[in-house]
């Protein structure tokens, strides 16, 4: 286990290097690179253009200039956003709770949504139950996620919904942009500001757990053990919960392992339509304003992070499951 | 074997792994296809989009880019002027829109899939095919392409391309490639995977013996046993296509005014919600229906191609 850790740990290094030079070798097609943003500026002359690129050495082989950016990267450099006037790990640092703070409910709320979604399916195949977690998923799986954001948007925030009931009347809207209220922040209004978002990606991730869960939890529900402890007298739920999910949750760990890289990426259409001050917003603007090194940053955290979680998904395998042998 | 060993769809309907080595007659698949309702009536929406994408100048008489005359700086309500579901925030049909709309987002996406399926087949097959370093070559070159989320990915190299040219770069072509080479790594995996198993199958063996060479190998032999996941694979990336096509002509970086597509259309609903919450329903709920015909579709293809379902 222990030398498969660590080849497995050695393995991920390549992957790494070549995600890095396919990366940087595609925003080096970026016109003017780093210098984009002052190609425009109407006050930088060519002269000036030409002395930046040789104090920001990009009149150096691209090699070299790649093998300077990754020494740079590693030691925690990740260059000057043109467009916050900071460097990069400060203007992702900034933006990354907000993102944290969003993609992290909306996992909890799949996760548990999901599970019970797919167990429920799971123990009565083909009932009215499992045919609804069924058409949810195709429509979850089928959804333009910023077409229904817009219409959540238009339900809850234009029109809004109201009406009277026992003498109280109800008002359900709700805010479309933002993380909090100008004046507001308290804990009700963070909490309203999360609804609408959460929705969206919710409804997405929620197709994948729920269908996942389900298929998982029938494969377990037909094996041997199963049968074994229902023949020794424990009762239903106990076997679904202890013999049952445990066993179920294992092939789950991948899809976990894909959600989390999105935990720090964030959620680009989402976070753009609800104006939430996260990463994926960030990436957004950082391309409009060709921010060089934002972008760069950005992209290759992501794609460090996939790698990342991968890896510890085929660890944690070999831990949960003792009938996964690796050579 | 290395690198990223689980990673799933983006749409993340998995078509069936594996395949099946005595194939099924025709009729058998047509019949498990057309028990499967959903994915029947998937189908015949799919070819009534398709015949209103084709007919489309037959059945609207406005032009797609036009503005009507009546407009005057609010965008006209369903029913007026013969605009029966209204007309967008400038004054243009929706309706008719929607019908050129659909001609581009569906060969956009079915060109994609066909760059997507013939790449991702040739890298998949020479790589089970062949075996060793070239294998495991090709496959850390998927996994490198597989860790790089595609959205973002997508959005920088459009990015680019509008930014070196101009943005009418971004045309149908440009994007069609740029999805098309990038979304490979999927079918790249699946063929390799029907290769790995099929090559040491006895009919390959035979062929072999018989003194067929590699190609005559692979494409007589080995591809039409492997036919069955890339068909479901394509089918379901179709959709996936349409999705990801969408998103990026709504976020700018696909398809450019004023030609429409159903993304396109979108681009400027949320700031009109309010004064046009028509143009902002149609467009999504055609990407909507089609995706879900799609994969409905997908669902029944890989149920009536896999022979171990009866």
């Amino acid at each position: 286990m222990l030398t498969y850790t660590i080849r497995r740990t050695l393995q991920a290094i390549p992957l790494m290097i070549l995600i890095s030079i396919i990366l940087f070798a595609i925003l080096h097609q970026m016109p003017g690179g780093p210098l984009a943003p002052y190609m425009q500026n109407p006050h930088i002359t060519a002269a000036d253009i030409e002395r930046l690129k040789h104090n920001f050495g990009l009149d150096r082989p691209v090699w070299v200039q790649y093998l300077s950016w990754l020494g740079k990267y590693l030691t925690g450099d990740w260059g000057w956003s043109t467009m916050n006037s900071t460097p990069v790990t400060e203007a992702i640092l900034e933006r990354l709770p907000a993102t944290l703070e969003l993609m992290g409910v909306s996992f909890v709320v799949s996760v548990t949504l999901g599970l019970i979604a797919g167990i429920l399916a799971a123990v009565k195949p083909y009932s009215p139950v499992d045919y609804f977690v069924t058409t949810f998923a195709f429509f979850g799986f089928s959804m333009p996620v910023f077409w229904f954001a817009l219409m959540l948007q238009m339900l809850f925030s234009v029109t809004g919904i109201h009406f009277q009931m026992f003498g109280y009347a109800f008002d359900f809207s709700l805010p479309s942009a933002g993380m909090t209220s100008t004046e507001g922040g308290n804990f009700v209004d963070r909490v309203r500001h999360l609804v609408l978002p959460v929705i969206t990606l919710a409804l997405i991730q929620l197709a994948t757990w729920s269908r996942f869960t389900r298929a998982s939890m029938q494969e377990v529900l037909h094996t041997d053990y199963m049968r074994t402890a229902a023949a020794k007298g424990l009762t239903f739920f106990s076997i679904l919960i202890k013999h049952g999910l445990k066993n179920a949750l294992m092939p789950v760990v991948t899809i976990t392992a894909l959600s989390l890289p999105g935990l720090f990426g964030g959620a680009i259409i989402t976070e753009s339509i609800f104006a939430w001050p996260g990463m994926g917003r960030l990436f957004i603007t950082a391309l409009q304003q060709q921010d060089f090194s934002l972008l760069m940053g950005y992209l290759v955290l992501s794609a460090f992070l996939v790698v990342f979680f991968n890896l510890l998904a085929d660890l944690a395998y070999g831990w949960l499951d003792p009938r996964v042998k690796y050579d | 074997m290395a690198g990223i060993t689980q990673t799933i769809p983006s749409g993340a309907l998995l078509p069936v792994q594996g395949v099946e080595e005595y194939p099924q007659d025709r009729h058998q698949t047509w019949r498990k296809f057309s028990r499967h309702r959903l994915a029947l009536s998937g189908a015949i929406v799919l070819l009534l989009l398709v015949f209103g994408a084709t007919a489309a100048p037959w059945l609207s008489h406005f032009d797609p880019n036009a503005i009507d005359t009546q407009w005057s700086g609010t965008p006209l309500a369903p029913g007026a002027f013969g605009h029966w579901i209204g007309t967008d925030e400038i004054g243009r049909d929706l309706y008719t829109r929607l019908l050129f709309g659909a001609r581009i987002s569906l060969t956009l996406a079915v060109f994609a899939v066909v760059i997507e399926v013939v790449l991702g087949t040739l890298i998949g097959a020479v790589a089970g095919y062949y075996g060793g370093k070239i294998d495991g070559a090709l496959m850390r070159l998927t996994d490198t392409f597989l860790s790089i989320p595609l959205l973002p990915l997508l959005l920088v190299i459009t990015g680019i391309v509008a930014a070196s040219s101009s943005k009418a770069a971004l045309n149908f072509a440009s994007i069609v490639l740029i999805i098309g080479l990038l979304s490979w790594m999927n079918v790249a995996r699946l063929v390799r995977g029907s290769f790995l198993s099929l090559r040491e199958k006895e009919f390959c063996e035979a062929a072999r013996a018989i003194g067929s060479n590699d190609s005559r190998i692979v494409i007589r032999h080995l591809l039409p046993n492997a036919v069955a996941p890339i068909v479901v694979q394509a089918t379901l990336d179709v959709g996936n296509v349409i999705l990801l096509e969408s998103a990026l002509s709504y976020l700018g970086f696909g398809i450019q005014p004023p030609t429409a597509s159903w993304g396109s259309m979108l681009a400027n609903a949320q700031e009109n919600i309010t004064i046009a919450p028509w143009a902002a329903i149609y467009p999504g709920l055609c990407i909507f229906i089609t995706v879900l015909a799609v994969n409905y579709m997908g669902d029944g293809l890989r149920d009536a191609l896999d022979p171990n379902v009866q």
